[in-house]
This record gives C-alpha cells, sequence and structure tokens, in this order.
C-alpha cells in the first residue's frame, strides 16, 4: 500500500520573445512577414487612439460606459492574427483591438459605445460573437461553438477572450472541462490585466498562474508576455495548430496591464497605486514594437509622424459616421426589434402603445 | 426614556451603511463578503470606509464567483456566522440562483426542520443607469416568487438605515433589494433611527380617490406622480410594500376599499409580475369594492435600452403613472 507520487505530464512555460528594451531572440521570432508585422503595428496604435478618443467623448458625455482596452493591445492583436477567417472570435467585453483588427468597423464600435444596438450588430459573414457583459459567461459558448465545428469537420477554431477575474467563474472551470473531455478545438485566451475592477490578481487565486488552470482538465496552459506581440502570436499559433490539428484544446494566459479604468464608471486611484500603473506604461506593448520594427528598419519616426496623422482622420471619421447613424436611430419604439425571430403579438401591441404615446 | 435624538440630513447610500456598520459593531459574527465591497468600498460606494474600520477579515473581497460567495455565506450562516453577501447586480445574482433557491431557501425543509439558514443577501437592482441589458432588470419579483426567503425592497431612508437589524435576526435567509437609482436620494434621519418591522406595507401619502401600489425604485416616481395628480384635484394613496415576501394583503386592500380604485406601478416586466400578484389579490379580496378596472405601470418587456431617451421610454414614468391614474379615476362604474 505505497504511498507514491503520481507523475503528471505538465509544466507551464513562459515565453517572451521582445523583450523589453526591443531586442528579440531571433531563434524565437515566428515567421511573419514585415507587411504584417506592420499592420500589428497599425491596428495597435488605431485601438489605442480609439480608446483615447472613446475616453475624451463619454467624459463629454456623448457616449455612454465602455472598457478601454489601453496596455493590452499586443496581447488582442497577436492572438487575433493567429485566425483564418472562417475561425470564430468569441470576445469578453474589452475586445476593441481583436474587433478592429477581424474587420468590425471603428464607427460600429462608437455607435455601440453611444447606447445603440445597431452597432452591436456583426459584419455579415464575419464569424464573430457579440460582446458578454456576464463575466465568463461566453466561455461555454466557445466550447459549444468548436463542438460543432469538430462535429461537422468544419475545419473551423474557436478562440475566446476572458480575463483573469473570469477564472474564478464556475462556467470557466466548466468549460474547460467540457472541452477536455470532448477535444473540442478551442483557444481559452487569457488577458491576465492584474485587475478584476478593484480585486488584484493575488486576490483572485491563489495559484502561481492561471495558465496552470488546465492541468486539472488534461489541457495544456502556457503563459506569455502578453506585451509582446510576437510571444502572443507564436504561442496562439501554436495553439490553433493544435485545435485545427484534431488534438484538442489549449489554454494561453497573456500577462498584461490595463493601464486604464475598468469602465468608465471606475475610479481606479481608490485601489491601486499610480507607481504600479507607471511600471507598467515601461513595458507598453505598442513602444516596444515600435522600438523593434525601427530597429529593423522598418518604420521610421517620420512613418509614425504620418500614421498618427492618417490615424487621427480614421477615429473622426468614425465618429462622425456613428454620429450621423445615431439621428437616423433611436426611435425608442425600436426597442421592441430583436427580441423574437419575428416579434410577436404582444410585443407588437406594446409598440403600438408606445408609438401612439 | 431614551434621550432625544437630533435627525441630520443623509443620503440612502449612508443610511445603508450605517446599518452595515452597526451590524459590525454590535455583533461579532457578522462579516461582509462579495465582488470589490473591500478596498473600492462596493461598486455603489455602500461599504466605502467600512475595510479601514473592520478590517480585512470582517469585510472581504471574494473572487468573482457569485455562485461561490453566496453558498459560502449559506455555510458561514448555518456554522453559526451571521453574513452579509453583496451581490454587485441582481442580473448577476442569477449566477447563484441555485445557491439561493435549492438551497438557502429550501434547506430548513431538506433537513426536516434542523437547519435554519440566517443569511442576509443585499444587491444592486433596476435600471436608469446607462447600464444596458445585462445589468439593469428588475427582478426583485421573481425572488419573491420564492418561498422560504423573506424579500425585502427599502425605498426610503428609514427602511435602509433600519431593516438590515432585524433581517439578521431573522433565522431565515432574507435578500434586500437596494434600487440603484436611490442611493443619491437625500432626506432627514432620526439620529437614533430605530429598526423597522419587516412584515408591513407603508402608507406613504394618504388619499381617498385611487390608490397608487409601488415599492422600491418606483416610490419616488409614484409620490411624484401622486403631487401631480393633486394639483388637478385628485387625491391618490401611495402604498410602498416595503416587504414582497411576505406581502401585506391587508393594508392595499384596506386602501383600495376605501379609495375603490388601483393602479399598481413595478418597474419589473409586467407578465408573471409582482404586479399581476397584487391585482390578483386585489380582485380575490376587493372585488366588489372596486369602482374601475385596475390599471398597471410597469417596463416594456424588453432587454434595458442602453442609450438614455430608449431607457427613458422603457421604464415606468411619472406621466406614465398620472395617465394611467386619471384613466383609471374617469373610467365611472
Ligand atoms: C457574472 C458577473 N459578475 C460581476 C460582473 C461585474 N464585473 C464586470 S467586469 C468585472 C471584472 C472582470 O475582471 P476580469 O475577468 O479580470 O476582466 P477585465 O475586466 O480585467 O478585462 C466584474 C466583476 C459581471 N459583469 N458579471
Ligand atoms: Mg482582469
Amino acid at each position: 500500500m505505497p504511498r507514491e507520487t503520481i507523475e503528471l505530464p505538465y509544466e507551464v512555460e513562459r515565453l517572451t520573445i521582445l523583450g523589453e528594451d526591443g531586442e528579440v531572440d531571433e531563434e524565437l521570432v515566428p515567421d511573419l512577414d514585415d507587411d504584417t508585422l506592420l499592420r500589428f503595428h497599425r491596428t495597435m496604435l488605431l485601438a489605442r487612439r480609439f480608446d483615447e478618443r472613446l475616453l475624451k467623448l463619454q467624459r463629454q458625455g456623448r457616449i455612454g460606459t465602455f472598457a478601454p482596452v489601453s496596455g493590452q493591445e499586443a496581447a488582442q492583436i497577436g492572438s487575433a492574427a493567429c485566425l483564418e477567417e472562417a475561425d470564430w472570435m468569441v470576445p469578453s467585453f474589452r475586445e476593441t483591438a481583436a474587433a478592429l483588427w477581424r474587420g468590425t468597423p471603428a464607427s460600429a464600435l462608437v455607435l455601440y459605445a453611444a447606447g445603440y444596438n445597431e452597432g452591436a450588430a456583426i459584419p455579415e459573414d464575419a464569424h464573430d460573437f457579440p460582446i458578454a457583459i456576464p463575466v465568463a459567461s461566453q466561455i461555454p459558448h466557445a466550447v459549444g461553438l468548436a463542438y460543432g465545428s469538430k462535429y461537422r469537420d468544419a475545419g473551423e477554431v474557436v478562440l475566446v477572450y476572458f480575463g483573469d477575474g473570469a477564472t474564478s467563474e464556475g462556467d470557466f472551470h466548466e468549460a474547460l472541462n467540457f472541452a477536455g473531455t470532448y477535444g473540442t478545438p478551442n483557444v481559452f485566451l487569457c488577458q491576465n490585466n492584474h485587475w478584476a475592477i478593484s480585486v488584484p490578481r493575488e486576490t483572485q487565486t491563489a495559484a502561481k498562474t492561471l495558465a496552470q488552470k488546465g492541468l486539472a482538465y488534461g489541457i495544456p496552459g502556457i503563459q506569455v508576455d502578453g506585451n509582446d506581440v510576437l510571444a502572443v502570436y507564436a504561442a496562439t499559433r501554436e495553439a490553433v495548430e493544435r485545435a485545427r490539428s484534431g488534438e484538442g484544446a489549449t489554454l494561453v494566459e497573456c500577462v498584461t496591464y490595463r493601464l486604464s479604468v475598468h469602465t468608465t464608471a471606475d475610479d481606479p486611484s481608490k485601489y491601486r497605486d499610480e507607481e504600479e500603473v507607471e511600471e507598467w506604461k515601461k513595458r507598453d506593448p505598442i513602444t516596444r514594437l515600435q522600438t523593434y520594427l525601427e530597429s529593423r528598419d522598418l518604420l521610421s519616426e517620420e512613418d509614425v509622424d504620418d500614421l498618427e496623422e492618417e490615424i487621427a482622420g480614421e477615429v473622426e471619421k468614425a465618429w462622425e459616421e456613428a454620429e450621423k447613424r445615431m439621428e437616423e436611430l433611436g426611435d425608442p419604439a425600436d426597442m421592441f426589434d430583436h427580441h423574437y425571430a419575428e416579434t410577436p403579438p404582444h410585443l407588437e401591441a406594446q409598440r403600438e402603445r408606445w408609438t401612439d404615446g | 426614556m431614551t434621550e432625544a435624538v437630533e435627525t441630520r440630513t443623509t443620503t440612502y447610500r449612508e443610511a445603508m451603511r450605517e446599518a452595515i456598520r452597526e451590524a459590525l459593531q454590535r455583533d461579532e459574527r457578522v462579516f461582509l463578503m462579495g465582488e470589490d465591497v473591500g478596498r473600492y468600498g462596493g461598486t455603489f460606494g455602500v461599504s466605502r470606509g467600512l475595510l479601514e474600520e473592520f478590517g480585512e477579515e470582517r469585510i472581504r473581497d471574494t473572487p468573482l464567483s457569485e455562485g461561490g460567495f453566496v453558498g459560502a455565506g449559506i455555510g458561514a450562516a448555518i456554522g453559526g456566522m451571521r453574513p452579509i453577501v453583496e451581490v454587485m447586480t441582481v442580473n448577476f445574482s442569477l449566477l447563484a440562483l441555485d445557491q439561493i433557491m435549492n438551497n438557502a431557501a429550501t434547506l430548513l425543509h431538506m433537513s426536516g426542520g434542523q437547519i435554519n439558514v440566517p443569511l442576509v443577501i443585499r444587491m444592486t437592482t433596476g435600471g436608469g443607469r446607462q447600464l444596458a441589458a445585462q445589468h439593469s432588470h428588475s427582478l426583485e419579483g421573481w425572488y419573491a416568487h420564492i418561498p422560504g426567503i423573506r424579500v425585502l425592497a427599502p425605498a426610503t431612508l428609514e427602511d435602509a438605515r433600519g431593516m438590515l437589524g432585524p433581517a439578521l435576526e431573522d433565522p431565515d435567509p432574507v435578500i434586500i433589494f437596494e434600487h440603484g437609482s436611490l442611493y443619491n436620494m437625500e432626506s432627514e434621519l432620526d439620529g437614533d433611527a430605530p429598526p423597522v418591522d419587516l412584515t408591513s406595507a407603508g402608507v406613504r401619502r394618504e388619499g381617498d380617490d385611487i390608490t397608487l401600489v409601488t415599492y422600491g425604485g418606483t416610490l419616488p416616481t409614484t409620490l411624484a406622480a401622486a403631487d401631480e395628480l393633486a394639483g388637478s384635484g385628485i387625491a391618490a394613496e401611495v402604498i410602498d410594500l416595503r416587504s414582497l415576501r411576505p406581502l401585506d394583503t391587508e393594508t392595499i386592500l384596506a386602501s383600495v376599499r376605501k379609495t375603490r380604485r388601483a393602479v399598481v406601478i413595478d418597474e419589473g416586466w409586467r407578465t408573471g409580475s409582482i404586479s399581476a400578484e397584487i391585482s390578483a389579490r386585489i380582485v380575490e379580496g376587493a372585488f366588489f369594492e372596486l369602482d374601475a378596472p385596475i390599471a398597471r405601470v410597469c417596463s416594456a418587456e424588453v432587454p434595458m435600452p442602453y442609450a438614455k431617451h430608449m431607457e427613458d421610454a422603457a421604464l415606468p414614468q411619472v406621466a406614465d403613472v398620472v395617465a394611467a391614474a386619471r384613466e383609471v379615476v374617469g373610467s365611472r362604474p
């Protein structure tokens, strides 16, 4: 009756390719052409500037509450870039950069932030899900979606985003367990941005990493430097390939940081030190990539200036387009749309009452 | 004789905080737990400052797991503690519904009368704050459907201050709904703030012409409507239910017998709502005394719209209550 150790074939790797100083580990650099690298940079910068503009609009009372992405651009672009068009992207509520990469027009995102559900409409044929506010509730959806893909032999991989806080919800654990037993083609992409509103990562779990949470469910986990777009890309691509080749799901923990407020309803000065934020600003994912691209002569200071100007114009245009659409939308009677495939008589009756005043 | 204590002006939020503070001071078994209740002071600021005053053992930030911390609250209550569990909003309490209904409300029965669950759950409810379709509903009526729990809806500062103490003394589970639009409400409050009874409805305004029955977030709306009605010579009586389970049917019926007319104002969705229950009780108990059909003012039966003007359109407004009351008064037998 011995007491023995069970060998678990499990280890958690941590991957960094592009260091804080912009130096790379040449051995590990993923195979990416120059244009793609420049697109990474451009979309990350666009997401950042867009965020800043939305924050201003919110402060002016022109749009409602939204969750800024600043600081997490590499985690989102590096991962979303691994998906084919037919693969599925299932977001939580902070995936602005991933949505922009996947082709959601910036004007739609503004429209949604201004309170118009028309802005949440997913572009035709896009394999993206709507945002999910109840934390972690989208993770099981991603598993079901992937099960369907496997069943139909569709070859579509499903990547689902969620935060560090989400790993405490039952939905997260149930979804991983389900994916493990069914061998579904999923990538569970956790953006560990260190905070769940005011609750720090250490209060969320006593585990050393979030990546190791795959262990109990028979799913490999890897931790990556989430501010290193090359590492995020490399790790996610491996995970996507595993999924596509029928080897099942992977949990990817991107260690990153929420540089801004949780949402515009939040005031982080109540619970976190500005020094911590300053430390993370030094690890800014955009600066890091920019330094690398400059060192490879793919980008010059002038290019960046031009790009900034171009992006400013694009952000302005997105707001103007959204504003114009808002003038056409927002008839209160529209609130009765989109609750059933066909609006049933009892809701039509309510709509009429509202319309008659 | 108790000493005369001064009244002062305060807010609903502060009244609630004082109630929690007093409970913590009075009984060592009491502790507060929930998401962001500690360092952040609660999403709606109710517990601000309590962490500094009482320490981490008694003001506990939890991991993001509603099912987990409500379940842990049940266990702690059974084990002799007196937990106050805060759930951020009623929408997220649905993740804990199994714990609330299948467990908290049922364990006394399942244990053959052995195990009481003296748990208090507080949560924010309701719309009007542009928090959209997954944050803003008014589901008090659903909870009132569940036997085995007590459901309270404090709508005044006295109740915000006075309900928690007796709720903690109740051997059974109690849910307290705090409507988000009430937190900044200001009024005078007695310094000694006595505990209040948890079973009777309150008559917030007397009148002979029509009874307006409401609770929680729509009490201010209804009182404003009563003011407006008074301007055109209609004296409305306003009943604040205070407790949604059990319901104080007698107070409602006594008023309706006097006024012979009733409008029920409920921020929940109309179909299958607590407003339907109240209408049914009026019909069961005072049918022959009614001079007109009962009317209801409820929210549009849609997920809460996000844009401000659309959300306003979806929620019961003063003008809606006034119009409904006028119509009921206008219809002669
Ligand atoms: C089920 C549920 N509980 C509570 C909330 C309120 N809430 C919104 S976001 C959030 C924190 C989420 O943290 P994390 O998963 O780390 O994602 P992040 O916000 O950092 O991107 C909380 C508690 C919610 N939306 N859903
Ligand atoms: Mg987080």
